[in-house]
């Protein structure tokens, strides 16, 4: 395929098909570690990571081990296994590399493995018969997609902290009306591509 | 069949899973962390429930902040005493170990001791019920029966009963506070785990009309105060409450009260007993003792009434041969 094609994978999955505001994947860690901008800038990068080797992984045990051998119904198992893996790696890493990070993350970053937005990049690729190179950028681009989100959610909130917000709505609930907000903003980018 | 397609897949998945798990084997040496060992051993000594009892994010929260000079040795709430005893020592600290407290519903007016007002029909809640009257229960001190204490308790020490009343088991119970916060009638109170006498009414509205809403309400008369032998009934705000640093569990406070709001464990009775080889025949116990169950005089051999002994161990302390034991 083409530059762009890439190119139109890559906006898809950023912002026409966003795994949050619109496949509404990955809720658990969008809502759980998207207190302060710093730590979701970490979970973001960390999910960036796990997602896009993850992809490709499971792109290779797919079309090299499960395809041929005509195991495809292993395919949910299989990914789940690369992917628990891959997260016991980063979790090794990140704690050598920045315990500062490692203490913010906190349970969300094992919390990755069960994290179905990575799972779903992984299965979507798959199906939509997607090459290697286009597996990478759209794995690199719903990353990319779910740190804007994250990202952008964490600064609402930090906001929202200092805000003057009726007694009821203070913690989650507000934070779900902000999230379905900016899900309808997202909305907008429907028919771009 | 063809038998290739079973073993194929358990193949594949047991052959990819044996090279994650050498991979992340070499990894976990190549990125180990060195971590103070002291917080692992700390770890190993606590519940594991992560109930945040503590004022920690959960077990490894805490065993890090004990470790870090933040928190106390025995500043988890749930933990035993050998457990607390075993923190200390890998902190190389010392514990004066804190009685077990537990927490308990301080209301024994179920509905077929305490009178309703309406029916309630709302969303099961005593959060929700509370904001509507206060409850449907007349006595607006008492429980609720709603359960939402049952919900937040993470050891499941909470049972209601068939009259509608929680009541907290107080082996399961570890004290970590959870149902106080959440009680909307503050009808859940600490006590220490080896008490045996309570005064279980809540309500502070004078006598009469905790008469007209519940059986076994503490109506104010103060007989209980009257009755204590060792000043540990405080009465404020018309409502009868034991210092625990104080009661003996003598129980005769439970005796007393008109509306036996105030419940003891008889079955736990202490009863006095004189080891007459050690017995002087002084009578200091008999002079002592404040229900006179000692019978005696002076160079007599004494005796103890049991039907009137309350094991409140005031002769045990008294005596100078230490010949009278409790059991």
């Amino acid at each position: 395929m083409s530059a762009a094609g890439l190119f139109v994978i890559l906006v898809s999955s950023i912002l026409v098909n966003n795994f949050v505001m619109s496949r509404f994947l990955g809720i658990c860690p969008f809502l759980g570690v998207s207190k302060q901008v710093e730590t979701a800038v970490g979970m973001s990068m960390a999910v960036t990571f796990v997602m896009t080797l993850a992809s490709i992984i499971t792109y290779l045990v797919q079309y090299i081990l499960l395809a041929p051998l005509g195991l495809e119904y292993l395919q949910t198992i299989a990914f789940i296994l690369v992917i628990a893996s891959l997260v016991q790696l980063v979790e090794m890493i990140v704690q050598k590399v920045s315990p500062t990070l490692y203490k913010a993350l906190g349970v969300y970053l094992p919390l990755i493995t069960t994290n179905c937005a990575v799972l779903g990049v992984a299965i979507l690729n798959i199906q939509y018969e997607y090459n290697l190179m286009e597996t990478i950028v759209n794995a690199v681009g719903a990353s990319i997609g779910f740190g804007l989100a994250i990202i952008l959610f964490a600064g609402i909130r930090e906001r929202l902290e200092i805000a003057d917000i009726p007694a009821v709505f203070k913690g989650f609930p507000i934070a779900l009306i902000t999230a379905s907000l900016m899900s309808m903003a997202f909305l907008g980018f429907a028919g771009l591509v | 069949m063809d038998i290739t397609s079973i073993f194929t897949p358990v193949f594949i998945l047991g052959g990819m899973g044996l090279i994650f798990g050498g991979g992340l084997a070499y990894a976990s040496q190549k990125f180990a962390v060195k971590v103070d060992p002291r917080i692992a051993s700390i770890r190993d000594n606590l519940p594991g429930a992560n109930c945040g009892g503590c004022g920690f994010p959960g077990c490894d929260g805490f065993a890090s902040a004990v470790v870090e000079g933040k928190a106390p040795a025995d500043g988890c709430p749930v933990a035993s005493e050998e457990a607390v005893k075993a923190i200390a020592s890998v902190m190389g600290q010392e514990v004066s170990s804190g009685e077990k407290m537990i927490a308990r519903v301080i209301c024994a007016g179920g509905v077929d001791k305490s009178k309703e007002s309406f029916e309630y029909y709302g969303i099961d809640n005593c959060k929700a019920a509370n904001m509507f009257k206060g409850g449907s229960k007349s006595c607006k001190y008492g429980c609720l029966g709603l359960g939402t204490c049952v919900k937040v308790c993470p050891f499941d020490a909470i049972e209601i009963t068939e009259e509608r009343l929680a009541v907290v088991n107080p082996d399961k119970c570890t004290g970590c506070g959870k149902c106080i916060e959440e009680c909307p009638k503050n009808v859940i109170a600490l006590v220490p785990y080896k008490q045996d006498v309570h005064i279980d009414c809540n309500n502070r509205e004078k006598g009469k009309e905790v008469k007209q809403k519940c059986e076994v309400g503490c109506i104010g008369c103060q007989i209980c105060v009257k009755a204590c032998p060792f000043d540990a009934i405080i009465f404020e705000n018309n409502l009868a409450r034991i210092d625990y640093d104080k009661c003996k569990n003598c129980m005769l406070c439970a005796q007393k009260c008109p509306t036996n709001a105030i419940y003891a464990n008889f079955e736990n009775r202490k009863k006095a007993e004189i080891i007459e080889e050690k017995c002087i025949e002084c009578t200091i116990c008999k002079k002592n003792c404040p229900v006179d169950a000692i019978e005696g005089e002076v160079k007599q051999p004494h005796k103890i009434l049991e039907d009137k002994c309350i094991g409140c161990g005031i002769c045990e302390e008294k005596c100078p041969k230490n010949a009278i034991r409790m059991k």
